[in-house]
């Protein structure tokens, strides 16, 4: 526990002349959850997809540390990227369409990074899949059926256990309760937060609304602008925020 | 069904070449180019190798890939046969046939032992083919993971990082909405354990007889414009599970014509009963055998 899990260091990106990421450096420690908070257009989904892999960034040094050793993220091979990718780390998007295959079955869907990593045996595979369904609360009945023919929420689940079948120990998520009704968006916040506690996972999660920070994250990210204004424990960066920005924005939360 | 217009040993002998046209209709350009692209191809057994593909006088799925690469194998010494569903007398081989015996001025053959290139759709001959032969295959789409993956360059990206576990994907699929997997042609195969391939869409039937065989086979996609090859005794495994093996197609009956046990059979309806006959596919084959019991 004396080395962080993933560590990066001045992680810049433009696109053409707009500034998305501007020298952005943090460490995740084991276990941790990080909160990436901000408002839209602040650079906080660049930031994740750019430390995630999807996206390349201009600048950056990020490392992972992977069985006592440090890899290189940036300099990393994309095949040797895409395995970190499918095996010890997860994606959860936004959309669950662009992190579902949605014209197979929810059963393949959750098969597909088990299959990837070699395995051949149609029954355990199957069995894996419904263990999952049950885990994210989907009925197990549910299986053979398209992720089309399921509710938003059904679908976001569903997009987790696809990802979490690898038993990852780093999970990226952008803004996973995005476009789901309150009531589901609690249930779900409740199911991760057993999830991620249950199996002492370390997770980045991306969001603009400071509820689920709280919930969920340890420690909190302010964003405004491609820069890092402000970076603390999340209570202590809710209750006493010190940027003018983070003022504004913890102040904007809704009283009902 | 015509079991037999013409004895299958016989050979028609070499015509006289149309003066209008280069040997074998390509120009020779064209053949270094395609013969370039089919070194590579034979270099790497499953790579799909873009190549320049040339309009043919002939519509996209009639065959143009198969015809562009036979035109580039093809000397004036060579025998060839084409079949269409394993049969000879069939409309596309009919008239790809009559294409070269009158741009090539080749001769040609319904035998498939006497053949020295054998250009096929769907289909590949019962009869074992053997050391110096060429089977040339027509393929619609050479992309294994395509109904999977839309994305040409997510694709080329998974050929190369041998990143395949989408395949199983469709296989599960088939066995979680069929019970067994359910498909029958095009079944997808690994060549010499390192590129997933699609055998175009020849019945799994014939999948096995691809693994090993001392022909030389070449692939050829003309809309799609790829060329792919699997030299003679390479490794050829059809992908499955392991409490789902990979099986063949089965029949109760035996062919009723010749009596064959061990070949891939056609159901014909034969009126507007409900009559129906299983013959060989494999229209040399039936009739070689017919004849050797007459």
């Amino acid at each position: 526990m004396n080395q962080p899990l993933f560590s990066v260091t001045n992680l810049s990106k433009k696109f053409g002349k707009t500034i998305a990421c501007n020298d952005i450096s943090f460490d995740l420690w084991p276990g941790e959850i990080l909160g990436i908070v901000g408002e839209s257009g602040s650079g906080k989904t660049t930031l994740l997809r750019s430390i995630a892999g999807l996206i390349k960034p201009d600048q950056a040094t990020i490392n992972y540390q992977h069985k006592n050793k440090t890899l290189n993220i940036d300099q990393m091979d994309e095949p040797e990227l895409r395995h970190l990718q499918r095996t010890e780390w997860a994606f959860v998007h936004q959309h669950p369409r662009d992190g579902l295959r949605m014209n197979v079955s929810a059963g393949a869907n959750i098969g597909e990074r088990l299959m990837a990593n070699g395995w051949r045996h149609y029954d355990d595979i199957r069995a894996e899949a419904i263990k999952w369904l049950e885990a994210v609360e989907i009925d197990a009945k549910r299986i053979d059926d398209l992720p089309r023919t399921f509710s938003g929420g059904m679908q976001q689940r569903l997009q987790i256990a696809r990802n979490l079948v690898t038993n990852p120990r780093l999970i990226f998520m952008d803004e996973p309760t995005g476009g789901l009704d309150v009531s589901v968006q609690a249930r779900l916040l409740d199911l991760l937060r057993g999830l991620v506690r249950d199996l002492g996972l370390s997770a980045i999660i991306v969001t603009h609304d400071l509820a689920v920070a709280r919930l969920l994250s340890n420690r909190l990210m302010v964003m405004k602008d491609g820069q890092v204004i402000e970076h603390g424990l999340t209570d202590q960066v809710l209750e006493d925020p010190q940027a003018a920005y983070s003022q504004l924005l913890v102040s904007s939360i809704l009283q009902v | 069904m015509s079991q037999s217009i013409i004895s299958p040993a016989i050979i028609s002998p070499a015509t006289q070449i149309d003066p209008n046209y280069n040997f074998a209709y390509l120009n020779e350009q064209t053949k270094k180019m395609i013969r370039r692209a089919l070194l590579k191809a034979i270099a790497i057994p499953g790579y799909q190798v873009p190549f320049a593909g040339r309009e043919m006088p002939m519509p996209y799925g009639w065959g143009t890939g198969g015809v562009q690469i036979t035109a580039s194998i093809l000397t004036p010494d060579d025998v060839l046969k084409v079949i269409d569903q394993g049969a000879d007398d069939t409309t596309n081989a009919v008239s790809i046939r009559k294409f070269f015996q009158r741009t090539a001025g080749i001769a040609t053959t319904l035998n498939t032992s006497t053949a020295t290139v054998i250009q096929t759709r769907h289909r590949i001959p019962e009869q074992k083919l053997q050391q110096g032969q060429i089977l040339v295959y027509q393929v619609p789409i050479p992309e294994p993971l395509r109904f999977l993956e839309p994305r040409e360059t997510e694709t080329r990206k998974m050929h190369a990082f041998e990143d395949y576990g989408l395949m199983h994907v469709k296989l599960y699929e088939d066995i979680s909405q069929h019970g067994h997997i359910a498909t029958t042609y095009a079944y997808p195969v690994m060549v010499e354990d390192r590129y997933v391939m699609d055998p175009s869409p020849i019945p799994k039937f014939d999948n096995p007889k691809m693994n090993n065989n001392p022909a030389l086979q070449l692939f050829g996609a003309g809309r799609e414009k790829r060329i792919y090859a699997i030299p003679p005794y390479t490794k050829v495994v059809s992908l499955d599970f392991e409490d789902h093996p990979f099986e063949i197609q089965a029949w109760d009956q035996p062919c009723e014509i010749c009596g064959a046990g061990d070949s891939f059979l056609d159901e014909v309806i034969m009126d507007d009963q409900g009559t129906r006959m299983f013959v060989c596919s494999d229209s040399d084959y039936c009739q070689s055998r017919s004849e050797v019991q007459s």
